[in-house]
């Protein structure tokens, strides 16, 4: 994956917690999957259509889950509530929205958001491999946000 | 401020927030709508003095609500509230007659700044008219 999609999305994760949760992001080493992961127990989906093609998925376990949207909402969210997955959607719709703006060169349009609340559940990305997986720690707990992208075009370079 | 704001976007935890930024400007009028059809639906009832738009919703995007508001009302004052922060996207928003934009994630400051800028401004062009 080009390193100018990893810088987006590390970019766009650090500018949404600091600014929506007053929340600082500690983001680990991106790694490279190549087989279909086992999600946490809730993700966030938003699916991305155009030059840039794939996903992108915020993965948390419940507890972190419940903290994070919370913290978003401001006011203690029931993990049964609607409230909670439109907090959880939004912040993933966020994490994407912020990241394209940063795809120099390509297009790309955002989905709705989903969320899919279940434990051992698996998100599949069939045409995209490897995923990349971004580490992020902070006071809230630990969560993944999970990348699947392929490009259907060459950039414009600058100046062309 | 004592406005009627129509508050348009398809998370409910981002129509919080706004109204919370809303109320510290000692603004508490606020209608508030779901997509594009269900903020037409709100206009037709009743006309704000400012309304807040998100872009990508469903049943009708913010956009489209924009231009169709735009056919019969090219005063009312409207601010984009969006992920969409491409320069390509902001000139396809103020083609459509936005007055302002404001890029998700946001500040209650930066919110603040924009509603206070567009109806100075808008205020301005309604009084010179």
């Amino acid at each position: 994956m080009d390193v100018t999609f990893v810088n987006a999305f590390v970019g766009s994760i650090l500018n949404v917690f600091k600014t929506m949760l007053n929340v600082e992001v500690k983001v680990g080493k991106p790694l490279l999957k190549e087989a279909e992961l086992v999600s946490a127990e809730v993700s966030g989906i938003i699916g991305l259509s155009g030059e840039v093609q794939g996903s992108v998925i915020l993965s948390f376990d419940m507890p972190v889950a419940c903290a994070v949207a919370s913290t978003f909402a401001g006011a203690e969210l029931d993990p049964d509530s609607a409230d909670f997955t439109d907090a959880l959607g939004e912040l993933a719709n966020m994490v994407a929205g912020n990241a394209k703006k940063d795809f120099h060169g390509y297009e790309a349009s955002i989905s709705l958001p989903s969320v899919i609340i279940g434990k051992g559940h698996r998100v599949s990305q069939s045409k995209v491999s490897p995923f990349l997986v971004i580490p992020c720690a902070t006071k809230l707990g630990n969560f993944n946000v999970e990348v699947a992208l392929i490009t259907s075009k060459v950039p414009a370079t600058a100046g062309a | 401020m004592n406005l009627k704001i129509l508050l348009v976007d398809d998370s409910r935890t981002i129509r919080n927030i706004q109204k919370n930024t809303l109320k510290t400007l000692g603004i508490t009028d606020v209608t508030e709508a779901a997509d594009g059809l269900e903020a037409l639906s709100c206009l037709a009832n009743a006309r704000p003095d400012l309304m807040l738009v998100d872009w990508n919703m469903p049943n009708m995007d913010g956009i489209t609500l924009i231009k169709k508001v735009r056919e019969t009302d090219k005063a009312l004052p409207i601010i984009m509230v969006t992920t969409e922060a491409e320069k390509s996207r902001v000139l396809t928003a103020v083609k459509a007659g936005v007055n302002n934009y404001v890029v998700k994630p946001f500040t209650a400051e930066t919110l603040s700044e924009k509603i206070q800028q567009t109806m100075t401004k808008c205020g301005a062009a309604a009084s010179a008219s």
